[in-house]
C-alpha cells in the first residue's frame, strides 16, 4: 500500500530539507520526494517508508520529525497550484506545531532531570469572587 | 506495541512522539488516505460516498449537523480501535478535519468513555515545560502493552 509521510525539520536542526532530498535520492529506495520549505514529503509503498524514514530520522535524532499524510504530494485536490493559491488546510497545524519543534527537540535531546513545574494559578473561583464583593459593598 | 490514539488527531508532535517511542499512532489521516486513494472512485473528488454519514450515524444522532456526522465517520473508527490515548488540550490551530468544535468535544467524550488508558496534557511554553511534556508521554507509553 502507498503511504505518505511528512519529514519536518525544526528550525534549529543542522539538517536542511534539502539535505533529506538529496539523502533520499541518493538511496537505494524508489519513492516520489518534494521538498518544501518545511520538510519534504515521500511517497512510497509502506515497508520502503518506514525503512526510509529510519535513515532520514538518524540524520538528526531529535530534529528531525515525521508525520503521516492522507493525500500523495502534489495531489491537485491539495496542491496550491491546482486550486489557485492560498496554503491548503492541513499546513496551519503544521506551522502552528513547527513553533514548538526547538523545544520539544532540545527536551528529547537532553537526558538529565526533568524540572518541576510550580502549578499554574487557577483562576478566583466565582463563590470566593462573589463573598469579596458582598463583603465590600457591605 | 499499543495503538495510541492522538488528540488533536492531526498532531505532527505527538504522531512523531508515539511512532519514536514504539507505538502505533492512530491519526485522522490513515482514514482520510484509504477514502481519497481508494481505486474505484465514486464521489469525486473526496470519495465520501453515502456510506460515510451512515458510518457517523453510529456516534452522532440524525439531527446532529451532517458535518459532526462526516467527521466522525472518519475519527469514530479510530476511536474504536484504540487501546490508550494521549489529549492535548487548547491546541493553537485545529482546521481541516479537525477544525469542528463539538465533534471534537465528542471526540475526547468518546475517548474518555471507552475507559482505555489517557494521558491529558497541554502543549508546552517553555523549555521546561517540553521536557516535562516530553517525559510523561514517555512514561506513559513504556507503562503500555
Amino acid at each position: 500500500m502507498l503511504v505518505t509521510k511528512y519529514v519536518i525539520t525544526s528550525s534549529e536542526s543542522n539538517i536542511l530539507p534539502s539535505d533529506i532530498a538529496m539523502k533520499i535520492y541518493g538511496s537505494k529506495y524508489i519513492v516520489t520526494v518534494k521538498e518544501t520549505c518545511f520538510g519534504v514529503v515521500i511517497n512510497g509503498e509502506e515497508e520502503v517508508i518506514n525503512a526510509l524514514v529510519k535513515e532520514i530520522r538518524a540524520l538528526d535524532p531529535a530534529g528531525i520529525f515525521i508525520k503521516d499524510r492522507g493525500f500523495p504530494p502534489g495531489d491537485p485536490r491539495r496542491c496550491r497550484g491546482r486550486r489557485g493559491g492560498g496554503a491548503r488546510p492541513g499546513f496551519y497545524m503544521i506551522e502552528s506545531e513547527s513553533k514548538m519543534l526547538p523545544m520539544i527537540s532540545r527536551a528529547l535531546a537532553s537526558e538529565g532531570i526533568v524540572p518541576v513545574i510550580p502549578k499554574k494559578k487557577k483562576p478566583l473561583p466565582i463563590k470566593r469572587l462573589e463573598e469579596i464583593v458582598r463583603n465590600g459593598l457591605s | 506495541m499499543a495503538k495510541v490514539i492522538v488528540y488533536p488527531p492531526t498532531s505532527m508532535i505527538l504522531y512523531d512522539l508515539v511512532e519514536r517511542m514504539g507505538h502505533k499512532a492512530l491519526v485522522v489521516s490513515e482514514a482520510v488516505r484509504n477514502l481519497v486513494t481508494a481505486s474505484g472512485i465514486e464521489s469525486p473528488p473526496l470519495n465520501v460516498t453515502p456510506e460515510e454519514p451512515k458510518k457517523g450515524l453510529r456516534y452522532a444522532a440524525v439531527d446532529v449537523p451532517s458535518g459532526v456526522r462526516g467527521r466522525m465517520a472518519l475519527i469514530g473508527p479510530i476511536i474504536e480501535e484504540a487501546e490508550a490515548a494521549i489529549i492535548v488540550e487548547d491546541p493553537g490551530w485545529l482546521t481541516g478535519c479537525s477544525g469542528c468544535s463539538r465533534t471534537n468535544e465528542l471526540v475526547r467524550l468518546l475517548i474518555r468513555t471507552k475507559g482505555i488508558p489517557v494521558l491529558d496534557l497541554s502543549y508546552p511554553t517553555n523549555d521546561d515545560e517540553a521536557k516535562v511534556f516530553v517525559q510523561k508521554i514517555r512514561t506513559f507509553l513504556e507503562g503500555l502493552k
